[in-house]
Formats: C-alpha cells, structure tokens, sequence
C-alpha cells in the first residue's frame, strides 16, 4: 500500500495543516504521522476525526506520500503544490518561508 | 452608478452582522462544518487549496473609485497584497482568514458591497457587457436591466436553492461582449418593427462538463414583462431541473433534453399565468433605477481631438497602445479605455492594491470616477476624453498597467488553475504566463492581430477554453499535466463552440503547440482573415499535419 498521512485546513485561517505523530496538528508535512496499512490509514484518519479536532480543522482526509527515510513527500502534484503554495508566486505559501525556495 | 436606498443598507449591515455571529458559533464549535459551510458559501467565502477564498460581487461588472480603494484597502490590510479580476466580473481574495472575513464584509458594506450571491445554487451576480453606457453600437445602458434583476433576484424566496447554479449576462449592443449565449439566461436588447426596445430571450447556454450554446426562445419581450417572464423560465426550471445528479442539473441539460421549442412553450403558458399577477416592476420603479444610470454630464466635443491625434501620431507606443486598448465611444471626443491586467509574465485578471489604487485615482480623474471588471479579466476606464488619453496613458505606464494587449493573443483569459483552485486538475496560470512571454514581441502579436486564446485547469470551464479562438484545458493524466486544444470557438454574438484538434500536449510542449498552431493560421492566412476564418477556409488537417507531424 502507498504510505499515506492525513491533512486538512486549520478553521481559523484555513492554512494546510498535517496530523502529526503526537496528535497535534502543524504546518510541516515533515512532521506529519505516516500511515503504512490500511489499518493505520484507518486508524490515523479516525484520530483525525476525533471531536476533541473538530474546533480546529475542516475536511481532513487521507492523502498518498511518498515515504523517505528522511520524511513524506507528496505523491500528486495537487499535494505538493498545497504544501507549497502557488507555483507562480514563491513568495506565498510555506515555500515562502523554506530558504532557497523564494 | 446605482446607490443603496435604507434597506439596502440595513439589510447588508444585518447580514454582516448575521454573519459575524456565525462564524463565532463556528470558532466556538457550536455549529459543525457541516452547518456553518452553506452560511458561509452564502456569503461568498469558499475553502481553497491554501487558504479561504473570499469571492466579492461586483454587480455587472461596475466599481466606484471609492469601491476600488476599498478593495485595495482590503487587500492590503486583510490579504496579501493582491485580488484576482474573474470571468464573472467578480473579484476574489486568496488569502482571507475565517477570523477576520466578518470584518472584511462590514468594510465591504461601508462601500454598498457584498459577497452575496457569489456561491451556491442561487441567480447568481449578473453580469453586463463592459462597456455599457459608452459602446457606440448600444440600444440602451444594460446595467438598468441588470440592475433590476439583481434587486429581483437577491435572496428571492423561491430560487434561492435552484437545482444549480443560475447565471445571467445581459447586452444592449448587437456586438456580444458579455457572452451572453454562454450563459443559463441571455439577454439581448433589441427593437421591434415598431423601434420599441426589448429583448431577444436566449437560454441553455453554458460551458462545463457539456458545452452549449444558447438557444433563443423568445425573438422579442417588451422591456416591461422582463421579470414575470424571467420568473416564468425559473418556474420551469424550478420544477423540472435534475436534482438527482450535479452533472445534469443546469438548465441547459433541460432545455436539451426537451428541445428548446417544447420548454419555450412551457415558459410561454406560466408566463401567461404570471405576467398579470404584478411580478413586474412598475414603471416609475424602473425609472428610479434607471435614473442611476443616466449617462454622465459628457462635455460638448468634437468628435476629433487634434491634441490627441498629434500625440498618437508623434509617440509610436502611445499609437500602439490607442490601436489596442481604446473603443470608440458613443459621445464625440470621447473613447473606452481597457486598461490590461496581463502583463508579460503576469497572472491574467491579478491586480495589487497599488494598481487598484492607480487605476481608482485615474477614473476619479478622468471617467467619471467609474470602474469596469471585463469578463476577460481586464478594466476599463468608459468615459475617457481623447485630449486625456495620454495623461491616462502616462499614468497605466507608472503603474505597470499600460501593456497594449487589449484583444490580441497575450490577452488571455485564464482560472487560477491548481495553482489556488480545490476544483482544478491542472495548472493554467503558468502556461498562460509562458504563452504571454513567448508572445512578448508586441510587433509580432499586432500582425497575429485579434486572437483570443482561452485556459481552463479543469472540465468546469472557469477560464472559457470553449469559446476561445484557441482554448486550452488542462487535465490530468495518471498524475501528469497535460493540455487539450480546441479551436475554432467563439464567445461573441456568432458564439460557437471549439473543437479539439487532436491528442494533448504536455505541460513542457503545450506552448510549443501553440505557437505552431499561429504559425500555421500565419502561413495560411489570405487577405487579413482573422483567426476562425482562416480556419473556416483550410480546415483542421493543415493545422493537425503540423502539429503532429513525426519528427
């Protein structure tokens, strides 16, 4: 199975948001917890939708990663380019924020 | 420009209040996602890929200079800098925060501005050729009729959760420049044999997953019936439109499937049950809305300005710029100034608060302090005295506005694509953007001449590829970008639709494509034919052997 995480949009700016491996949810797709099986995607996805979540967080869902060793990177191009930002402005988003990028 | 009476405003101001109170139960976490997402919507604020997406209206395309600073305002103090003009003549904000969206619709209130009607399954904001009011080819302003509909339609009772989304675009001049045969209802101004004014009614038009082009089902309704006959075919559509499946339920697919004739003869039998029931508007009400309009207090000129043909004929960029960016205007000494959002390099339809700003100083200065958003993701100055054309001119140039583009290949219409959009499947703002810069040379695209070349990065068709000269529609094939080209679309008054050439190009040789398709009309061309009539002539197969020719 393709090793997958969870992401969604934080409610209050609606900034792309990952669940990571604590149960606390942040903008580094590094630090987001990886699913394996299915029933990790499984489980990871029910934790996501926890209602101790639902104040904070719109819409999450499982997405595909491909899984390094150093960490997940995204497997669709609509994913990396939510992590990202726009590809045609590199001063917005969180590649505005990763050195070397802008 | 139409003005809020008392309960425009009060009713503004209690849904900014309304609102504000909802997104509070939202943070709270009184109300679910699933409740609080159709308020939302309902006040234009979408989820998209990195952030919410605030979609302002702009009823028919028409701003204040006082309206576009505040959207400058906005976009400074709320957003990041920028908002993106769209095809509906709207404006959107990328980056708003859920926190602070009530705040920005009080500011917006403060200048008779909403999101209303900007989402859902609503009449949506109506839309209006761009140059209403000063086209020299107009019956009358269509911005009355617009008008009228929108107060019509705002939060009317019975069509407020249609089977779809509902838009209308409305024309006063027989040259379509609101595409208006592309959209759910067209309306067209005409005169009888009489010279009396109305409208020729055409509906089912539309773009999306199944193109079509209107259908006329009434050649002539006197100005008076306008809405009860409106609320006739909402009737129908109201009763008869697919509910059960997203992908058939725009009134286009009913219109299909029972023939334009049979749903003209169902809209005629409810309109004769309506058209005595006072749907209509009175006519000392239509004469207070249309009194709004009236035209602005022209000066008495001669139709040429010496001044103005001395400094086009001494200053070459200037004289490029009038060929593109300026119409003639139906007052003597008077022109329509397009003032172009796509810069080489640019995104098609950006604009930052700076140029907002530039552009509002500009029309308080010399138009009238009046605004338009084109469909084609441009402004336009309306009212503009020739002997000003240069100081205009001067003052586009100091804003990186004055690129004499208007009408020509690097004039796209573009959709924010994957880039921003949660719809998209493939990007579109970088091919336009590479499109423009292949395209940079501005001798080379006057002698292209008139090319309108139109993206969309997904099946819904935001960015018209349909109705382009040549259209562009970005899909996605097993995680690969790759674009289809049509050809041969039409948006104006003789509106077809495109057809695909052939097999899709990738994301690294669709602007390769591109330029061979130029080169061939270029190649192929006889005697100044624009674009489709060369097409018309030779046909696909000259096009297809250079497109596809084994290397």
């Amino acid at each position: 199975m393709t090793a997958q995480i969870v992401t969604a949009n934080r409610l209050g700016d609606g900034a792309v948001i990952y669940l990571g491996r604590d149960d606390i949810w942040g903008e580094r797709l590094g630090g987001a917890a990886v699913a394996r099986s299915q029933d990790e995607a499984a489980a990871l996805l029910a934790r996501a939708e926890a209602p101790a979540h639902r104040t904070n967080v719109v819409g999450p869902y499982l997405m595909d990663v491909i899984d390094e060793a150093t960490a997940p990177r995204p497997a669709s191009n609509r994913e990396n380019i939510r992590a990202l930002g726009p590809t045609v402005r590199s001063d917005l988003g969180r590649q505005a924020e990763i050195p070397g990028r802008r | 420009m139409y003005r809020y009476d008392e309960f425009d405003h009060t009713f503004v101001e209690e849904r900014v209040a309304q609102f504000r109170e909802q997104v509070a139960r939202r943070l709270s976490g009184e109300l679910t996602e699933d409740e609080f997402k159709p308020l939302r919507l309902m006040n234009g604020l979408y989820l998209q890929l990195h952030a919410y997406m605030l979609r302002v209206a702009v009823p028919y395309g028409t701003l204040s200079s006082q309206q576009m600073r505040k959207l400058a305002h906005i976009a400074r103090r709320y957003d990041k800098g920028y908002g993106h003009f769209t095809t509906r003549q709207n404006i959107q904000f990328n980056w708003p925060k859920l926190e602070e969206a009530a705040d920005i619709l009080a500011e917006l209130a403060e200048v008779e501005m909403h999101a209303i009607q900007t989402s859902g399954n609503c009449i949506r904001n109506v839309t209006a050729d761009h140059f209403a009011g000063a086209a020299a080819d107009e019956i009358e302003d269509p911005r009355v009729t617009a008008e009228v509909i929108r107060q019509w339609s705002s939060l009317h009772p019975e069509f407020s959760f249609l089977p779809r989304k509902f838009k209308v675009a409305v024309t006063g001049a027989s040259n379509d420049r609101a595409a208006i045969k592309v959209h759910d209802i067209g309306l067209q101004m005409v005169r009888d044999a009489r010279g009396r004014a109305g409208f020729k009614v055409i509906v089912g038009g539309g773009l999306g997953r199944t193109p079509l082009i209107g259908e006329t089902i009434r050649e002539f309704l006197p100005k008076r019936y306008l809405l009860s006959y409106l609320e006739a075919i909402l009737r129908v559509y109201n009763e008869l439109g697919r509910r059960d499946n997203i992908y058939k339920a725009r009134i286009k697919i009913l219109v299909k499937e029972i023939g334009a004739k049979a749903f003209a003869e169902m809209v005629e039998k409810e309109w004769q049950f309506l058209k005595d029931w006072d749907v209509d508007l009175p006519d000392e009400e239509f004469a207070r809305i249309q009194a709004y309009f009236a035209p602005p207090p022209f000066d008495d000129l001669p139709a040429v300005t010496a001044s103005f043909e001395a400094q086009r004929f001494e200053n070459r960029d200037f004289a490029r710029w009038v060929r593109n960016n300026v119409d003639a205007h139906k007052a003597p000494g008077y022109a329509i100034v397009t003032v172009s959002l796509k810069p080489e390099g640019g995104v098609p339809g950006d604009a930052t608060a700076a140029q907002m700003e530039a552009v509002a100083d500009l029309a308080a200065r010399y138009s009238f302090d009046e605004i338009r958003v084109s469909h084609e993701q441009n402004l336009v100055l309306a009212h503009v005295r020739q002997a000003d054309l240069y100081a205009v001119w001067q003052g586009l140039i100091a804003a990186e506005l004055a690129s004499a583009n208007a009408g020509l290949i690097s004039d796209i219409i573009s959709c924010p694509g994957l880039d921003y959009c949660n719809l998209a499947t493939a990007r579109s703002i970088p091919v336009a953007q590479r499109i423009s810069r292949r395209f940079a040379d501005i001798e080379r695209q006057h002698d292209i001449g008139g090319l309108k070349l139109k993206i969309s990065g997904c099946i819904n068709a935001c960015g018209h590829h349909h109705v382009g000269h040549i259209g562009i529609l970005g899909v996605d094939k097993k995680g690969q970008e790759f674009y289809q080209i049509t050809l041969g679309g039409n948006a104006d008054e003789n509106a077809v639709l495109g057809r695909i050439v052939g097999p899709a190009f990738s994301y690294d040789t669709v602007v390769d494509a591109v330029e061979t398709i130029v080169d061939t009309y270029l190649g192929q061309r006889r005697n100044g034919e624009a674009f489709n009539q060369t097409l018309a002539r030779v046909g696909f197969d000259p096009f297809k052997e250079k497109l596809y020719a084994p290397h």
